[in-house]
C-alpha cells in the first residue's frame, strides 16, 4: 500500500511544475499592472532554466543516499520552517520568480507533492478514525438495552487503549523497518524520503551490499525494531503521518472483537486485551505492509508480487474477525442463546435504527480507508478505488437481502446492514488492482457469503452478537484471495519491489495480477498470506485469551450477566429512565419454553432488572 | 360505582376516547400493555434464528364510572374497538368500594 509507481512520480513532477508555473505568471500577471517595466523576465522562467546547465536532481527527492544508514538531506524534517523551506527565509530570495534558481523550483515541487500526499492521507485517517463512531453505533444496537452502555464503553475505549500500545510498541514492530521492505527501482516514498529513519528491525538472513555491511534488510523480515513511543530519532513530519494512519487503521481491528465477545466480556480483561491487541496486528502488519516477509514472498519465492493487500482486508479486518472468533469460543455463547438441544435462539439488538446508522457512517469512513492507503493524494488510481469500494459495498448489502429472500426469509435489516459492510470488508484488499465489474462480483459473493456465515457459526454453537466473525473475518478472507483471482496487472507495477522481465515482456509491464488475468503464482501467494493470518491470528488471540483469563476473568458472573452489564461493570446504566425488559419479556425464545430451568432463569432475569 | 377496563388494539385507542368523549366520560386512564389470548403469539426470525413474539401490545383504558352508566360505557367501547378480527381485547367490569378526589377530600360519586 505504501508503493507509489515511478509513472505516478512523473505525473507528481508535472502537477508540481505547473503549479509552479502558474504562481510564476501569476506574479508576472500582477507585475504587468506596475508601472515598473519588469515583466519580461518573470514568464521567461522555463527558457531561462534551458539554458543553463540541468540541475542535479536533489537526493531527498529521490530517496536515494550513499549511506543508507545515513537518510538523504532532507530540508525540513521536524515542520519547523512552517512550511516555507523551498525558499528559506533569510537567503534574500523570499518567493521573487526571477531569483529562484531550478534548484528552488525543485524544492517547490517537492515541498507541494509530499504536502498534497500529507493532506491526502490525514484526511483520509480522520474518516478511518470516525469509522470508531460506526462501530460502536452497530455493536451497540445490535446488543441488547441492559448492555448498551458496557458495549458503547468498549468501543469508546478500545480507542485510547489500542493508541497507547500503538504509541508505546506497535508502531515500532511493526513498522520500525519500513524504509528497508522490498520496492521497485525507482520507487519514491510518497510521504518523504524522511521515512527513511524507519530502519531498523530483525528477520533471518540480513543482506549485506558490496562492502560486507549489513544494510537493514533482511531476506525474510520478521519485527521492526525502532520508533517505540516515537521518540527520538524518528521525528519526522511524514512518520508522523505514517503513525496517525496506521494506528487508526489498527483501531479497526481492535474494535472488532468488541462486538462478536458483547453482552459478556469482563471490563478488566478488555482493558488488557486494549493494551496487547497491537501485538499481532503490528507484527502481521510488519509482515505485509513493513516490509516482512509475506512482502516479500514475490522476491524470495516468486510468488507474484508477494502478498497484496491494499487496504487490509487481512491485516486489519481478517486479523480483527479471527481474533474475534477466538474471544468468542473462549468467552461462550450468551446465557440463553442455545436451548438444550444447542439450537440458537435469536437476541433481538435493542436499536435497529443506530445499526443502519453505524453502517452507514462506516460505508463513510470507507472512503477513507481504501483509497487513503495510497499515502498520496496525488496517486490519481483514487478514482478507481472509490468506485470499487462503493460498487462493492452496495451489491454486498443487495446480494445479502436477495439471499435473504430467495431462502424465503424476510429482508432482515440487520443482516442487510452486515452485508453492506461484507462488500466493503472484501473489496478492501482488492479496491486498486481489479475493474469495476470484478468490484461488483466480489460484492456479491460477500453478501452471500456473510449470510451463509452468519448461520454457520450459529449452527457451530458460536455465538456472535453482531456478526463480527462472519463480516470481518470470513470476508477479510475472502478479500485478500480475490486479489489473487481479479487483479488485472494495470496498477501496482514493481509491487513489492517485484519487476519480471518475463512478464514486462508479455504484458509491458508488471502490475499485480491475478489467476483470470494469468498470474497464478499470485494467487498462491493471496491464499498463503489467508492461511497465515487465520492460523497465526487465531493462535496468538486463543493463547492470549486463555492467558489473559488467569490474570483476570473473562466472563463476567452470571449473575451480572442475567441483569446487564451496564450497572454492575460501568455503574451507569444505558437508558436509566426506562424500564428495561430482558429478551424474555415480550419475546420468548422458541423451544427454550421447554426448558424449565431456562425459563425460570429468564423469569428471575426479569425480576433482577425490574427491581433497577 | 365500577371500574371499566377495557383492552383493546392499539390503533383502535383514538376511535375509543373519542366515542367514549361523546359519550360523556370525562376522564379515563391509559396504559399501554402486553399480553396475549386464544390467539396467542406469532414466531419471527432474526438474524436466522427463530423467536416468537408471545406478547402483543395492548392499551389498556381504565374508566370508573356510576353503576348505572357502566352498561354504556362498555356498549360504546365494544361497538367503537371493534374490528371483528381476532385479537380485539377483552373489557372487564369490577365494583370500586371507593373513590377520593386527592386535592378536596371528597368521596364517592362526586369524586368521580
Amino acid at each position: 500500500m505504501k508503493r507509489v509507481r515511478w509513472s505516478h512520480f512523473f505525473a507528481s513532477l508535472a502537477i508540481g511544475l505547473w503549479m509552479v508555473l502558474l504562481a510564476g505568471s501569476s506574479f508576472a500577471a500582477e507585475e504587468a499592472k506596475a508601472p515598473e517595466p519588469a515583466k519580461a523576465e518573470a514568464p521567461a522562467a522555463a527558457p531561462v532554466a534551458a539554458a543553463q546547465p540541468a540541475p542535479k536532481l536533489p537526493s531527498y527527492f529521490t530517496g536515494t543516499s550513499d549511506d543508507p544508514k545515513k537518510p538523504p538531506a532532507w530540508p525540513d524534517p521536524t515542520g519547523a520552517a512552517s512550511g516555507v523551506w523551498a525558499t528559506p527565509a533569510g537567503d534574500a530570495k523570499g518567493d521573487i520568480p526571477e531569483k529562484l534558481s531550478m534548484q528552488d523550483l525543485y524544492d517547490r515541487m517537492a515541498h507541494n507533492l509530499y504536502s498534497i500526499n500529507y493532506v491526502w492521507a490525514l484526511v483520509a485517517g480522520f474518516l478511518v478514525m470516525f469509522m470508531q463512531a460506526g462501530f460502536m453505533l452497530v455493536e451497540t444496537g445490535l446488543c441488547r438495552a441492559k448492555n448498551a452502555s458496557h458495549t458503547a464503553a468498549m468501543n469508546l475505549m478500545i480507542y485510547p487503549l489500542g493508541c497507547l500500545a500503538f504509541w508505546v510498541y506497535g508502531f515500532a514492530i511493526g513498522w520500525g523497518n519500513w524504509w528497508n521492505g522490498p520496492v521497485p527501482p525507482g520507487w519514491y516514498p510518497s510521504l518523504g524520503p524522511g521515512l527513511s529513519v524507519l530502519n531498523e528491525g530483525w528477520g533471518l538472513g540480513a543482506a549485506v551490499d558490496a562492502a560486507g555491511k549489513a544494510t537493514g534488510a533482511f531476506t525474510y523480515g520478521l519485527i521492526g525494531l525502532k520508533g517505540w513511543f516515537l521518540s527520538g530519532a524518528v521525528g519526522d513530519t511524514g512518520v508522523m503521518v505514517l503513525f496517525f494512519f496506521m494506528m487508526v487503521f489498527m483501531d479497526t481491528t481492535a474494535t472488532i472483537p468488541t462486538g462478536a465477545m458483547a453482552e459478556r466480556w469482563a471490563w478488566k480483561n478488555y482493558c488488557l486485551f486494549g493494551l496487547w491487541i497491537a501485538l499481532p496486528y503490528c507484527l502481521y502488519g510488519n509482515w505485509v505492509w513493513g516490509g516482512g516477509w509475506l512482502a516479500q514472498g514475490g522476491i524470495n519465492w516468486g510468488l507474484g508480487h508477494g502478498a497484496v493487500d491494499f487496504a487490509g482486508s487481512g491485516v486489519v479486518h481478517s486479523m480483527g474477525g479471527i481474533i474475534a472468533l477466538a474471544g468468542a469460543m473462549v468467552l461462550g455463547p450468551r446465557i440463553g442463546k442455545f436451548d438444550a438441544q444447542g439450537r440458537p435462539n435469536a437476541m433481538p439488538g435493542h436499536d435497529v435504527p443506530m445499526v443502519a446508522l453505524g453502517t452507514f457512517i462506516l460505508a463513510f469512513g470507507w472512503f477513507g480507508f481504501n483509497p487513503g492507503s495510497t499515502l498520496a493524494g496525488t496517486d490519481l488510481r483514487i478514482s478507481y478505488v472509490v468506485v470499487n469500494t462503493m460498487l462493492a459495498g452496495i451489491v454486498g448489502a443487495l446480494a445479502t437481502m436477495v439471499t435473504l429472500m430467495l431462502k424465503g426469509l424476510k429482508p432482515d435489516t440487520t443482516m442487510m446492514c452486515n452485508g453492506m459492510l461484507a462488500g466493503l470488508v472484501a473489496i478492501t484488499a482488492p479496491c486498486a488492482f481489479v475493474d469495476p465489474w470484478a468490484a461488483a462480483v466480489i460484492g456479491l459473493v460477500a453478501g452471500w457469503l456473510v449470510v451463509e456465515a452468519v448461520f454457520f457459526w450459529e449452527r457451530r454453537g458460536i455465538d456472535d452478537p453482531v456478526g463480527a466473525i462472519s463480516v470481518h473475518g470470513v470476508n477479510g478472507l475472502w478479500g485478500v484471495i480475490s486479489v489473487g483471482i481479479f487483479a488485472t496487472g494495470q496498477y501496482g507495477a514493481g509491487w513489492n519491489g517485484v519487476v519480471r522481465d518475463e512478464m514486462v515482456k508479455v504484458y509491458g509491464s508488471d502490475g499485480v495480477r491475478g489467476l483470470l488475468y494469468g498470474d497464478l503464482s499470485q494467487f498462491f501467494m493471496q491464499l498463503i498470506d489467508a492461511g497465515t493470518v487465520a492460523i497465526f491470528g487465531f493462535v496468538m488471540a486463543y493463547v492470549w485469551f486463555k492467558i489473559s483469563d488467569v490474570i483476570t476473568p473473562i466472563r463476567v458472573s452470571k449473575e451480572v450477566e442475567i441483569e446487564g452489564l451496564d450497572g454492575p461493570e460501568m455503574g451507569v446504566l444505558g437508558y436509566p429512565d426506562f424500564q428495561l425488559h430482558p429478551s424474555g419479556m415480550g419475546i420468548t425464545m422458541v423451544g427454550e419454553s421447554a426448558v424449565a430451568s431456562k425459563t425460570a432463569e429468564r423469569q428471575g432475569a426479569k425480576v433482577v432488572v425490574e427491581q433497577n | 360505582m365500577k371500574m371499566v377496563e377495557a383492552i383493546v388494539k392499539p390503533f383502535k385507542l383514538d376511535e375509543v376516547k373519542e366515542a367514549l368523549t361523546k359519550a360523556g366520560v370525562q376522564g379515563m386512564t391509559v396504559e399501554e400493555v402486553k399480553g396475549f389470548g386464544r390467539q396467542k403469539g406469532h414466531t419471527e426470525l432474526y438474524r436466522g434464528a427463530e423467536y416468537s413474539v408471545d406478547f402483543l401490545p395492548k392499551v389498556k383504558i381504565q374508566i370508573l364510572v356510576p353503576d348505572d352508566k357502566a352498561a354504556k360505557v362498555v356498549e360504546v367501547i365494544t361497538a367503537s374497538a371493534k374490528t371483528g378480527k381476532i385479537g380485539d381485547g377483552k373489557i372487564f367490569v369490577t365494583p370500586v368500594d371507593e373513590v377520593i378526589r386527592i386535592r378536596t377530600g371528597e368521596k364517592g360519586e362526586d369524586a368521580i
